[in-house]
């Protein structure tokens, strides 16, 4: 069900989610969390909405969205408010700001906000620089930012490292899990060796291929060599050179990976790039601090620049 | 050197990190079951599909049949886009089919071992699983002794990596008949490599009874038998036994599901604070609690039987269990069960603990109620405080799991009356939907190593401790009495909890 408020006020729509509840008694799930999702409103806004609906199935929780419209418009409060089968397992309130109130989205949102539950900030968009700063972030406990869609990703990821505050944390880190998972059990088995060094290979503007060689160079300790590629999208290869041969692990489709380690055969591994709200649900998943991922991005200093290029 | 390794990019703060299984392969006994085909297939589908399961895993099918691995490939391959939970991704299929084996042959048959045996080695070289291997054996617990010797005979029991084997219920059919089963599968596999299946502990509701008592000071202060009245442990189902007399006759529901996923539910909401969650600290307290237990004579006042007959049920005529194909029209099998038991320790002394089970029941559930004792004074008019019950916490362990509380609460008008309202947790229809299978879990833990939620022999041999005096008592009293169907059991069930005031809360 959908419910257009026009021309609202944040205590008009409460007033309305009341009056949902009671009349059909539908929105009685226990919501685990709020998550405010600030963007501008455009044609991206419904996938974001979407993801977060996905999301929602694992993590019920209110969502509201802060929607920037047109700064030059009058000052005004578009409300929708969506439950049922358009929502998800969650509740969606919509907040279309014009005007000068597209700046006070924490004004609109904060009436809104569930008693107690924890709050995540996600932006799908280009975020702020700072997202602690921001009003909207600085009201949540864990800030879900978005570098690969910001329009320098790299510089992006780079700036998050030097304002990084506890609570941060970036998709570009969640699309790398499944990456690093491999590479992790793969250090589980013999032969127990040192790595002497690594080389990460991928895009020459993909966050994730940044993150990752800065979280082996924070954790390995060694050389980490960064290659660019046009090749493929996204993250392209990773080997970490060991005494008895290195450890490779290759994905040049952006689906399937190799994995190849001396004395065993090569095996491939469904390596598939991850949807947002596979994403999100990870992400939504734990709401303290990520000390790994602090100390990935602390990695990004160590990182040796660009090095070699592979091109097409 | 393997124990000096830190593995450097091991940072236990990374929550994220799923735990994958190191390199291994399944092989299973009995894939043309049903089990097999609805549960464990697809549930390997579902963890491959989530990334945990390791490059190169390998599966293998042993049956008699005339199949090729591309044959028993097709199956899997139907059984996981039928049953599978996640959806049915190519890329990720192909991986797994890649490993796929099937192994032709009969548990007497010893050329069929040899080449078990070979294509496991031709595994370990192709796919690189490393000499290690899970057997999980879906075979009714009589062929244990033979395929348990044939896997030693072909050498399958030992070698480099780890071999462990899996083995479901029923884990004998009493005491004696457990110890035998037991001490079969150990004379061939060390105890820390069998891992008894009981799926109902792979459930997220069941692990979290455990963060519900311990995580929380809220419940823990009254969770006694100072302010807890007595216990309800249900497991109702509305499906009737068509089909299934092979494995059900003379079974009956105590053996089915009381001897393993009620006193396993149980174990968890008695037990004391384990000292840690490590694996040998959570079994040493649920041994030492099914060892305080037992069941509360005379055993005809507090326990009863049941068995459906014919009727109506939900729209649909339904037979009753002796028209059911494959049942003899004299058996005495039970369809429903309830017992009385009694905790011995100072938590619980004078808390009765009654379990129940049935088929053909009014709906299908599970939960484990927590009946609290009356507030000792009520400063109300006994008109106030008429329409109250007993307080109540519920934990729903399925369908629609979740914890339900129920206690008084002023009727809205102008005078005093208190009613009973109800307070729920669901964790979301949909929690149920993209939370994992409890077999996804279990074959996880297996391939791990991690035995914590399987139980161990000394449980096993607990459980039948507790419920051998009563089957005996039941052995000896001919037919069990007939309940309709839909409805929630004998009348005789309802006479246990009578004798002492109580009544069943209806599910």
């Amino acid at each position: 069900m959908i419910i257009d408020l026009p021309s609202t006020t944040t205590s008009q729509v409460n007033s309305k989610l009341v009056e949902l509840r009671e009349r059909g008694g539908a929105v009685a799930l226990g919501r685990v969390l709020t998550l405010v999702i600030v963007a501008d409103d455009g044609a991206g806004l419904e996938h974001a909405i979407e993801a977060a609906n996905a999301a929602s199935r694992e993590h019920p929780s209110r969502i509201i969205v802060a929607a920037r419209g047109s700064r030059t418009a009058a000052a005004r409060i578009d409300g929708q408010i969506r439950i049922g089968g358009d929502a998800g397992a969650s509740e969606v309130i919509v907040l279309r700001l014009y005007g000068p109130l597209a700046g006070q989205g924490k004004s609109a949102v904060i009436p809104l906000l569930l008693p107690d539950a924890p709050i995540v900030t996600w932006w799908p968009g280009a975020g702020p620089a700072v997202p602690a700063d921001d009003p909207l972030g600085a009201i949540a406990q864990r800030r879900i930012t978005d570098s690969a869609a910001a329009r320098n990703p790299v510089r992006t990821v780079r700036a998050r490292a030097k304002n990084y505050v506890p609570g941060d944390t970036d998709l570009a880190w969640t699309r790398l899990t499944n990456w690093r998972a491999q590479l992790v059990a793969a250090l589980d088995v013999p032969p127990f060796e040192p790595v002497t060094g690594a080389t990460v290979t991928g895009e020459a503007d993909s966050p994730s291929t940044e993150l990752l060689a800065g979280w082996l160079a924070a954790y390995l300790r060694v050389p980490v060599k960064r290659v660019t590629t046009t090749t493929a999208e996204g993250i392209v290869a990773v080997s970490l050179q060991r005494p008895s041969g290195d450890i490779e692990l290759h994905r040049p489709d952006g689906k399937v990976g190799t994995l190849t380690q001396p004395g065993q055969p090569a095996r491939r591994i469904a390596l598939q790039r991850r949807s947002v709200s596979e994403a999100l649900i990870e992400e939504l998943r734990r709401l303290d601090p990520d000390e790994v991922y602090e100390r990935a991005l602390r990695g990004l200093s160590l990182l040796r620049t660009k090095s070699k290029v592979i091109s097409a | 050197m393997a124990r000096s390794w830190q593995n450097p990019l091991r940072d236990e703060r990374d929550k994220r990190l799923p735990r994958i299984a190191g390199p291994a392969s399944l092989v299973i006994f009995g894939v043309t079951g049903d089990l097999a085909r609805k549960k464990l297939m697809p549930a390997i589908y579902d963890l491959a599909n989530r990334g945990l399961l390791p490059p190169g895993f390998a599966l293998i099918g042993f049956a008699r049949r005339d199949w090729a691995d591309q044959d028993f490939g097709e199956i899997v391959h139907d059984a996981v886009a039928e049953h599978a939970r996640t959806p049915f991704r190519e890329s990720v299929w192909q991986r797994l089919a890649e490993g796929i084996r099937f192994v032709p042959g009969s548990f007497d048959d010893n050329e069929a071992f040899q080449r078990l045996a070979k294509t496991v080695t031709e595994l370990d070289d192709e796919r690189g699983t490393g000499g290690n291997h899970a057997f999980y054996l879906s075979v009714p617990p009589g062929a244990f002794p033979v395929v348990t010797q044939q896997l030693a005979k072909a050498g399958l029991t030992g070698g480099d990596g780890w071999r462990r084997v899996v083995v479901e219920k029923p884990f004998g059919h009493d005491l004696k008949s457990a110890c035998e089963l037991n001490a079969i599968v150990n004379s061939v596999f060390a105890e820390e490599s069998v891992f008894r299946i009981d799926h109902y502990l792979g459930k997220e509701t069941v692990q979290n009874i455990l963060a519900l008592r311990f995580a929380n000071q809220l419940f823990e202060p009254i969770w006694n038998a100072n302010y807890v009245d007595h216990v309800q442990i249900t497991m109702a189902e509305d499906i009737g036994l068509g089909g299934r007399a092979g494995y059900y006759d003379g079974i009956g529901a105590a053996r089915d599901v009381i001897q393993n996923h009620l006193l396993q539910l149980l174990a968890f909401t008695a037990m004391e604070e384990p000292l840690s969650f490590e694996p040998s600290q959570l079994r040493a307290e649920k041994v030492k609690v099914l060892r305080a237990t037992s069941p509360v004579e005379p055993f005809d006042e507090t326990t009863a039987r049941g068995q459906y007959g014919g009727g109506w049920q939900g729209g649909a005529k339904v037979p009753g269990l002796l028209q059911e194909e494959g049942f003899a029209p004299d058996s005495t099998t039970e369809t429903y069960a309830a017992v009385t038991l009694a905790v011995q320790n100072r938590r619980w002394a004078g808390v009765p603990f009654y379990l129940r089970s049935g088929k053909r029941l009014g709906r299908r559930v599970t939960e484990v109620a927590v009946v609290f004792k009356r507030a000792p004074h009520l400063p109300f008019d006994s008109t106030a405080t008429e329409e109250l019950g007993q307080n109540a916490l519920v934990i729903r362990v399925q369908p629609d799991e979740g914890v339900t509380m129920r206690f008084g609460s002023k009727v809205p008008g102008t005078t005093m009356e208190v009613r009973d309202v109800t307070m729920d947790f669901g964790y979301g229809h949909a929690f149920t939907e993209s939370s994992p299978e409890a077999y996804e879990r279990l074959i996880l833990d297996v391939l791990l190593g991690e035995p914590s939620l399987f139980p161990g022999n000394d449980e096993v041999e607990l459980s039948w401790q507790i419920l051998d005096p009563v089957l005996e008592h039941w052995a000896a009293k001919g037919a069990p009495e007939t309940y309709p169907p839909g409805s929630w059991g004998p009348p005789s069930a309802d006479a246990v909890l009578a004798r002492t005031g109580r009544s069943w809360r209806r599910p």
